[in-house]
């Protein structure tokens, strides 16, 4: 693998974004169906030259290539390069995989929009920058790219940006994964301080690896770098962002949940893992944040009537797991679990996609039934439930059973306290999945979009205005602005979806269930060695002696009977439940009053949306600080102003008094002046 | 007859000008009150190139009377210089002053305040 073939996994989509964008848009849009197929044979090239380099990471191990100068100035140099270690050889392939699918897809889910064009490129984008954060060798490199996902996700969100809803969730999406962006920032200058040759992560490495790092700087770097995870990856407090990103088009959720955005945030944490590993107080932050997060967020799906809300929960939820598993130390598991989770979390949405595609609205109860009118996408979505909830042998059993297995074996209290969060996680997620399943496929039809929208004319004449802001009432927006936009998604039509987008589907279906078994067996399975890809992830031979002793340690056998069973019990206790109370596709369930009272807490996401909107934005932020900003700049900025040019215009009004016009003044003003002058130097003077 | 007695009519005459220059309203008066200044000025140069020892004379064997003084004629040549633009300025001066009057029926100093702030 040369450098420049690695170069070119990243120029590949940047090249059919130059060109869909500054191309076909503007000069060809009439054939704009091109961009699908530029966009598709780019992400493929990607995804091809990524597979090269897995294999070769795996032949020859890590490779550093050259580290190159981007600024040069004295007492700053940044450099940048190409890092290929197992982590990017293992996100290379997930990224331009499930994009290259979701790609397919869009061609149908897209066909006929407006803004097909601008949609690949827009998702060229999103992949190049993806690509370029997992390649980064230096870490202005990374923030550079990081910030460019950023960005991507931001015009994908918005990508109706006609629609106020969807305007407003990508300006929510951006700010708040800025707030967390801004932690990764001060980290990195942190870093720098330490020393500027640290922002060469190879070099990092072995600064760590020689005990150059003291505890409490890798603690507050750690940390600043953990925020902006929490931002990216949506974990608590900064989650309030994901649910709302469902505003933009359902192939989009599916880049942004599985491969992309999202995972950056893990990846993030993954790849300055040795550094985080140093500082205890850091790793127990992240645990007990990401365990937290899976629970916060399961509970939130178990309510979620929008299909892709609960899709959106349940991301959060697992990259909770991820980061829980990072916590706890055991970093194979979860690379694994982003690896499973990225293929049956894609399949998910694209399923959520086709549904919509039928049903016109993403509102599950006024779904129901849709067994019958797409066998297809039933059968691939109950493929991704039981691969996500963890049913054997499903790949999401595998991953998420190492994550449990992690957190135990890590014994501190907060492993265990992890591990039971993780259990109880594990409950939730089989519960709001297959809620999610009976409700849409289960039972008999309940009009889709035509309901919806009877439905709300009935209860609200003017369901928009509602549907503005933080995000209630969002089952309106989807429906109705999405017809809008495309015909095609907006009334029902009952019937499977087309070839290309059933197709993907069925790819990652089949992913969802062998990229668990095939790739990290419990034991030698043929020519697939026994714990493959955590062999394989922490097979990092020459470059980095830290990196894998950090790792070996979570490449441990990962198998426990007494765990797998007690998860998969609870697995299946979860969907018995959900059958039992959407078994017959119920739209609703009635609930005894203290449990309404829960329900209503969790509908309402425990009031963050409020919490965030009206306490800290309204009143802290604008009444407060800005109010006080607003003080100082009235009273002393624009203050000074006025009174300066207020004394300027009155000095002046005085001393025109003094030009009269009267020429025999002004000579008698300088006689004396000179008069004046004369007499002061005789007596002061010399 | 020495410097300083000069320089006194010198310093009179000049005050004498410029009282009438800030004091007398007809331009016609004030122009003559300017010529009045302009020679006090002239009598002022022609008294210190007599009575004094030109910069690039003196430290050499010179007094005020040698021959090598009395041939400098520095202050004398300023003084014919500005008498030839007195001459020039007066012209000018009287001219401006028709043709205000011929606008403004007046040649009243102080009615003459277009410029005034």
């Amino acid at each position: 693998m040369t450098e420049a073939l690695a170069w070119l996994i990243i120029l590949l989509p940047l090249a059919s974004f130059v060109a869909v964008a500054l191309v076909i848009r503007p000069f060809f849009n009439r054939w704009s169906i091109a961009a699908g197929w530029v966009t598709i044979a780019a992400i493929a090239g990607s995804f091809v030259l990524s597979l090269v380099a897995a294999a070769a990471v795996f032949n020859d191990g890590s490779i550093a290539y050259p580290s190159r100068q981007w600024i040069a100035a004295p007492g700053l140099v940044i450099p940048f390069g190409i890092l290929l270690d197992p982590l990017t050889a293992v996100m290379l392939v997930v990224a331009s995989g499930v994009s290259l699918l979701v790609q397919i897809y869009s061609q149908g889910y897209m066909r006929g929009d407006r803004g097909y064009a601008r949609y690949f490129a827009y998702m060229s984008l999103f992949t190049a920058s993806m690509l370029g954060l997992v390649l980064a060798r230096s870490i202005v490199q990374m923030f550079f790219f990081w910030e460019l996902v950023g960005l991507c996700s931001y015009l994908l969100i918005g990508f109706w940006f006609t629609r106020p809803a969807a305007a407003a969730a990508a300006k929510k999406a951006f700010l708040v994964t800025r707030l967390g962006d801004f932690g990764f920032l001060l980290a990195v200058l942190y870093l720098f301080f330490q020393g500027g040759e640290l922002l060469d992560v190879p070099t990092l490495y072995e600064a760590i690896h020689a005990g150059l790092i003291a505890t409490s700087v890798a603690t507050w770097i750690g940390l600043g770098i953990f925020a902006g995870a929490v931002g990216k990856s949506a974990q608590f407090p900064l989650h309030t962002w994901l649910p709302d990103a469902m505003e933009g088009p359902t192939p989009v959720s599916a880049l942004i949940h599985a491969a992309t955005m999202v995972a950056a945030g893990v990846f993030l944490v993954a790849r300055f893992f040795p550094l985080i590993e140093l500082s205890g107080t850091t790793m127990d932050v992240i645990a007990l944040i990401g365990g937290f997060t899976a629970v916060f967020a399961a509970s939130m799906g178990l309510v979620a009537n929008d299909i892709k809300r609960v899709m959106a929960y349940s991301t959060v939820s697992q990259l909770g797991y991820m980061m829980l598993a990072l916590g706890v130390g055991a970093y194979i598991p979860a690379i694994f679990h982003l690896f499973t989770h990225a293929w049956f979390k894609a399949l998910l949405f694209l399923s959520a996609g086709s549904v919509n595609h039928a049903a016109g609205t993403f509102d599950m109860r006024y779904m129901g039934g849709l067994r019958k009118y797409m066998p297809a996408t039933y059968a691939v979505m109950i493929i991704g439930g039981l691969s996500l909830a963890g049913i054997f042998p499903l790949a999401g059993f595998w991953s998420k059973d190492e994550v449990l297995v992690g957190a135990l074996e890590n014994g501190s209290p907060v492993g265990i306290m992890t591990f039971l969060l993780g259990l109880i996680a594990v409950l939730m997620t089989a519960f709001y999945m297959f809620r999610a399943v009976f409700m849409t496929f289960h039972g008999s039809w309940r009009g889709g979009a035509d309901a919806e929208a009877a439905a709300n004319a009935s209860a609200h004449p003017a369901p928009q205005a509602a549907g503005g802001h933080a995000g209630d009432g969002h089952g309106d927006g989807h429906g109705d602005g999405h017809g809008d936009e495309h015909g095609s998604h907006g009334g029902v039509h009952l019937a499977e979806s087309p070839l290309v987008m059933v197709l993907p589907m069925g790819i990652l279906a089949a992913a969802a269930i062998f990229a668990g078994i095939l790739v990290n067996p419990p034991t030698a399975l043929g020519p697939i060695e026994k714990h493959f890809f955590g062999e394989y992830a922490a097979h990092n031979k020459p470059v980095f002696p830290t990196h894998e002793d950090a790792v070996r340690a979570g490449a441990e056998p990962h198998f426990n009977l007494v765990i797998a069973l007690a998860s998969t019990a609870l697995a299946v206790a979860g969907i018995g439940l959900a059958y039992t109370f959407y078994g017959r596709g119920q739209a609703s369930v009635s609930l005894p009053a203290p449990l309404a009272k829960v329900h209503r807490v969790l509908t309402r996401k425990y009031y963050f949306d409020e919490l965030y909107e009206r306490v800290l934005v309204n009143n802290l932020f604008y009444r407060r600080f800005s109010a006080a900003f607003e003080w100082i700049d009235t009273n002393w900025i624009d203050g000074f102003n006025y009174r300066v040019t207020l004394w300027t215009e009155r000095s002046g009004r005085a001393l025109t008094h003094l030009q009269n016009g009267q020429i025999q003044a002004y000579g008698t003003a300088i006689a004396l002046g000179v008069l004046l002058t004369l007499a002061a130097y005789f007596v002061w003077g010399a | 007859m020495n410097l300083e007695n000069v320089l006194l009519v010198s310093a009179v005459i000049f005050g004498i000008g410029l009282f009438g220059v800030l004091t007398r309203r007809n331009v016609i008066v004030v122009l003559m009150s300017i010529e009045l200044m302009f020679n006090a000025v002239n009598l002022a140069a022609i008294a210190f190139a007599r009575f004094t020892v030109p910069y690039s004379l003196a430290g050499g064997p010179v007094s005020v009377t040698s021959d090598a003084v009395r041939q400098v004629l520095t202050g004398q040549a300023f003084a014919v210089f500005v008498i030839g633009v007195a001459a020039a300025e007066v012209t000018l001066g009287l001219a401006l002053a028709m043709a205000i009057f011929r606008r403004r029926e007046t040649v009243e100093v102080t009615d003459l305040t277009t410029a005034r702030g």
